[in-house]
C-alpha cells in the first residue's frame, strides 16, 4: 500500500484489474455482436466469465484492504458512502427510463392498442396474488436486514447471521416466485408494448434482486469469518442500501405496473 | 478566488510503482491517467477532424465529389462517426478525463482521486468503446443513423451489425463516464484540503462537479434508451414499433433527456477553464465568483427540463412547445451571468494576450455567437422553419463544439507547462489560434446563410443555389484542419524540446493550488495536505 505522506486517504497501488475489466467488457460487447448476428455464440459467455472473474478478484482485493490492511480510515469510509449513494442514484435514473417507457405507453394508449391500457385483448396478472406476496416478502426482507444490522452494531454475531440468512432466503424466494410468474404469463415479451414494458421493467428489477441477494450472501460469508466490526462494516451497509433501493423500485412496480395498470382489465384466471 | 497553499513539502521521492508499459496500463495515478486521456483525445480529434474534412470535400460543390454516385449511406456514416467521435472521444476525454483528472486533485489539495483503480478502468473502457465505434463505421454498410440514433431508422432501417456496434460503443463510453463521475464527485466532496470550502473551490472544480452530476443523472437514461433500441433490433421488443403499440417519439424523449444535459457536459468544463485563464491573464480575481459557480449549477439544473426543444417539429401540443420555449430562454440568464462576469473580470485588468488568453477570448466570442442563434432557435415557430437546416449546424458548432474546443486549447496552453514541465512556443501558439479562428469561422458562419436559404442537413448533394457558401465552408474546414495538424506539431515540439518552466510561470495572476507545486507536477503531489487560508 502506498500510504506515504500525511493524509487519511487510501491510494491504491498500480493494479492490472482495471485493464482486465476493460478487456472483459470488450469481449462481452463483441461477443454480444457475434451472438446477435449469427457469429460464434461462445465469445459472449467467455466475456461474461471474465467479467465475473474480474469482479471476484477486485472485491477480494477491496475486502483484504478493508479488513486486514486497515486501508479504510474513517475518511475513506465516508468516500465509499458517497460512492455507493451516487451509484444508486445512477441506478435510479436507469429505472427512470423503463418507467418512462411504461408511462409513455400506458398514459397515452394509441389506436393500435385499442385506445386503452392494458391494450385491448391483454389478460394481466391479478396484483393481489403473487405480486402482493412478493411485496410482503421484499418488505419483510427490509425488516430482517435491519434486524441483522442491529445485531451487527450490538456485536451480536448470531443475530447478524440469522438476519442475513433470512434476508438472503427471502430474496431467493422472491426470485423463484417471479420466475414462476414469468412462466405462467398470459402475455409475452415480443407480442406488443404491454409485454415489452412489463418484462423489461420487472426483468431489470429481478436482475437487481439477484445481484442484491448475491451481495448479501457475500456479507453472510464475511459475517461467518468475523470480517465486520460494530463500528466498521461498510460492506454490509452498502449491501443493505442496495437492498432497500431494490425494494423501493419494487414498490413502484407493484403500484403502477401491477396494480394501477390492472384496474378494469381482464385478470388472468378469473 | 485566491487559495494559497501553505509551504508543503512535495517530497518528490522516487516513484516505486511499475515502469515501462505497466506504469500506464496498471496506473492508479491521476496524472498518468489524465495524460492517457489527453493522448486518446488528440488521436481521435484528428480522426474526427479528418472525417469532417471528407464531409466538407463532398459538400464543396454540388453533385457527388468524394463519394460514388448513389453512395449516400457512406455520407451518413461520415456524419454519424464525426459526431460520435467528437463528442465521446475528443471533447469528453480531453475536458473531463484529461484536464479533470489532472487538475481536480491538484486544485483541491488532494493526493489523488478517491477511487484510483476505478479511474483507470474508466480510461480503459474507452478502448473497446472506440474499437466498437470505429468498427461501426467500417463493418457492413456502416452506422448511418446520425449521432442521435433515432428510431425507426436505427431499429428497422439499418439491420446489420454496424448500428449494434455503435450502440454498444455508447454503452461502454457511458459506463466509463458514470464511473468517472462517481469518482470525481466523491473526490470533490470528500478530499478537499482543510480550509478548501465549497465556496472557496476553484471554478474549474465547480464546473467539473456540475458536469459529473449531469453525466451521472443523464447517462443512465441514455443507457435505457439504447438498450431498448438493442432489444427492439435483436430480441423482438416493441418499444419503438408503432404497429405493436410502441412509440418512436419515446426514443426522442429519452435521447434528448440525456442529450441536452450532454451538450452542457461538453461546454461546462470549458467554462471552468476560461474562468481561470481570464482571471490569470487579467491579473484580477474572477468577477462575481459565487455568481459564476451558481450560474453553472443553474445551467445544469435547467438543462434537465428543456430537452424537447430538440423536438419542436416532431409533433407536440402548442402548450408543450410554449413551455419548452420559455424554459429554454431561461438558460440565457445564467449563461449571460457567465459572459458578463468574464468581461467584468477583464475590465480594468492588466490584460496580457498570451496564447491561452487568445483562446479564452475566442471561446467567449464563439460561445456568444452560438448563444445568440440559440435564443433564435429556442423559438418554436422559427425552428419550425429552421429545423434540420444548416442554420442549426452552424448554431451548435459555434456554441457547443467550438465553445468546448476553444476551452480545450485554452486549457492545454495554460497547463501544458505544469503537466510537461516545458513551455509551448508563443509564436506557434498564436499562429495556431489565428489559423483556427479564421478556419472555423469561415466554416461555420456561412452555414447560417446556407441554412436560412433552406439547405438541409445530412445530405451529400444539393441544388446549385446553395453552392457559394458551401464552397466557403469547405475552404474554412481545410484551414481549420491544417490548424489541427499544426497543433499536433506544437504539442510534440513542446513535449520534446520546449523551454523548461518553474512552478508558477504565469506569475501573480495564477493563484490556484496547482501553481504551488513544481513543473512538471511530481508523480505524487499534496501528500501533505495544504492548508487553505
Amino acid at each position: 500500500m502506498s500510504q506515504a505522506g500525511n493524509h487519511p486517504y487510501h491510494l491504491s497501488d498500480p493494479s492490472p484489474l482495471p485493464i482486465l475489466g476493460s478487456i472483459a467488457a470488450g469481449l462481452t460487447a463483441f461477443g454480444l455482436i457475434f451472438f446477435m448476428h449469427d457469429g460464434t455464440p461462445w465469445l459472449l459467455p467467455l466475456g461474461l466469465l471474465v467479467v465475473l472473474y474480474t469482479m471476484y478478484l477486485w472485491w477480494k482485493t477491496v475486502v483484504n484492504e478493508a479488513t486486514f490492511q486497515n486501508a479504510h480510515t474513517a475518511v475513506v469510509q465516508i468516500g465509499l458512502r458517497y460512492g455507493m449513494v451516487l451509484f444508486i442514484a445512477s441506478e435510479v435514473m436507469f429505472f427512470f427510463a423503463w418507467f418512462w417507457a411504461f408511462f409513455n405507453a400506458s398514459l397515452y394508449p394509441t389506436v393500435e392498442m385499442g385506445g386503452v391500457w392494458p391494450p385491448k385483448g391483454t389478460e394481466v396478472f391479478s396484483p393481489w396474488s403473487i405480486p402482493l406476496v412478493n411485496t410482503i416478502i421484499l418488505l419483510s426482507s427490509g425488516v430482517t436486514v435491519t434486524w441483522a444490522h442491529h445485531g451487527l452494531r450490538a456485536g451480536d454475531k448470531q443475530t447478524l447471521i440469522r438476519g442475513l440468512w433470512l434476508t438472503v432466503l427471502l430474496g431467493a424466494v422472491f426470485t423463484m416466485l417471479q420466475a414462476y410468474e414469468y412462466l405462467h404469463a398470459p402475455f409475452n415479451f415480443t407480442g406488443g408494448i404491454y409485454g415489452t414494458t412489463f418484462f423489461m421493467a420487472t426483468g431489470f428489477h429481478g436482475a437487481h434482486v439477484i445481484i442484491g441477494t448475491i451481495f448479501l450472501a457475500v456479507c453472510l460469508v464475511r459475517a461467518y469469518k468475523d470480517h465486520f466490526k460494530p463500528d466498521h462494516h461498510f460492506g454490509f451497509e452498502a449491501a443493505a442500501w442496495y437492498w432497500h433501493f431494490v425494494d423501493v423500485v419494487w414498490l413502484f412496480l407493484f403500484t403502477f405496473v401491477y396494480w394501477w395498470a390492472s384496474v378494469g382489465a381482464t385478470i388472468h384466471g378469473e | 478566488m485566491s487559495a494559497q497553499g501553505a509551504a508543503h513539502a512535495d517530497d518528490a521521492h522516487a516513484h516505486h510503482g511499475p515502469t515501462g508499459w505497466q506504469r500506464w496500463a496498471y496506473s492508479t495515478n491521476h496524472k498518468d491517467i489524465g495524460t492517457m486521456y489527453l493522448i486518446f483525445a488528440t488521436v481521435f480529434g484528428i480522426v474526427g477532424g479528418l472525417i469532417s474534412v471528407l464531409i466538407r470535400m463532398e459538400l464543396q460543390d454540388p453533385g457527388m465529389q468524394v463519394l460514388a454516385e448513389g453512395d449516400y449511406q457512406q455520407f451518413n456514416v461520415f456524419t454519424t462517426a464525426h459526431g460520435l467521435i467528437m463528442v465521446f472521444f475528443l471533447i469528453m476525454p480531453a475536458l473531463i478525463g484529461g484536464f479533470g483528472n489532472w487538475m481536480i486533485p491538484l486544485m483541491i489539495g488532494a493526493p489523488d482521486m478517491a477511487f484510483p483503480r476505478l479511474n483507470n478502468m474508466s480510461f480503459w473502457f474507452m478502448i473497446p468503446s472506440a474499437m466498437l465505434l470505429v468498427g461501426s463505421a467500417l463493418v457492413g454498410d456502416g452506422a448511418g443513423t446520425g449521432w442521435t440514433v433515432y428510431a425507426p431508422l436505427s431499429t428497422v432501417g439499418q439491420p446489420g451489425p454496424s448500428v449494434d456496434m455503435a450502440i454498444l460503443a455508447l454503452h461502454l463510453a457511458g459506463a466509463s463516464s458514470i464511473l468517472s463521475s462517481i469518482n470525481f464527485i466523491t473526490t470533490i466532496f470528500n478530499m478537499r484540503a482543510p480550509g478548501m470550502t465549497l465556496h472557496r473551490m476553484p471554478l474549474f472544480v465547480w464546473s467539473q462537479l456540475v458536469t459529473t452530476f449531469l453525466l451521472l443523472l443523464s447517462l443512465p437514461v441514455l443507457a435505457g434508451a439504447i438498450t431498448m433500441l438493442l432489444t427492439d433490433r435483436n430480441f423482438g421488443t416493441a418499444f419503438y414499433d408503432a404497429s405493436r403499440g410502441g412509440d418512436v417519439l419515446l426514443y426522442q424523449h429519452l435521447f434528448w433527456f440525456f442529450g441536452h444535459p450532454e451538450v452542457y457536459v461538453l461546454v461546462l468544463p470549458a467554462f471552468g477553464i476560461i474562468s481561470h485563464v481570464v482571471s490569470t491573464f487579467s491579473k484580477k480575481p474572477i468577477f462575481g465568483y459565487l455568481g459564476m459557480a451558481y450560474a453553472m449549477v443553474a445551467i445544469g439544473a435547467v438543462g434537465f427540463i428543456v430537452w424537447a426543444h430538440h423536438m419542436y417539429t416532431a409533433g407536440m401540443s402548442v402548450d408543450t412547445e410554449a413551455y419548452f420555449l420559455a424554459a429554454t430562454l431561461v438558460i440565457a440568464v445564467p449563461t449571460g451571468v457567465k459572459i458578463f462576469s468574464w468581461l467584468a473580470t477583464m475590465w480594468g485588468g492588466s490584460i496580457e494576450f498570451k496564447t491561452p488568453m487568445l483562446w479564452a477570448v475566442g471561446m467567449i466570442f464563439m460561445f456568444t455567437v452560438g448563444g445568440v442563434t440559440g435564443v433564435v432557435l429556442a423559438n418554436s415557430p422559427i425552428t419550425t422553419a429552421f429545423h434540420d437546416t444548416y442554420y442549426v449546424v452552424g448554431h451548435f458548432h459555434y456554441v457547443m463544439a467550438m465553445g468546448a474546443l476553444f476551452g480545450i486549447f485554452a486549457g492545454w496552453y495554460y497547463w501544458i507547462g505544469k503537466m510537461s514541465g516545458r513551455q509551448y512556443n508563443e509564436t506557434l501558439g498564436k499562429w495556431h489560434f489565428w489559423l483556427t479562428m479564421v478556419g472555423v469561422n469561415l466554416t461555420f458562419f456561412p452555414m447560417h446563410f446556407s441554412g436560412l436559404a433552406g439547405m438541409p442537413r445530412r445530405i451529400p448533394d444539393y441544388p446549385d443555389a446553395f453552392s457559394g457558401w458551401n464552397y466557403v465552408s469547405s475552404i474554412g474546414s481545410y484551414i481549420g484542419f491544417a490548424a489541427a495538424l499544426l497543433f499536433v506539431y506544437i504539442a510534440i515540439k513542446t513535449i520534446t524540446s520546449g523551454q523548461r518552466v518553474g512552478a508558477n510561470y504565469w506569475g501573480e495572476g495564477a493563484t490556484t493550488l496547482e501553481w504551488t507545486v513544481d513543473s512538471p507536477a511530481p508523480h505524487h503531489t499534496h501528500e501533505t495536505m495544504p492548508q487553505i487560508h
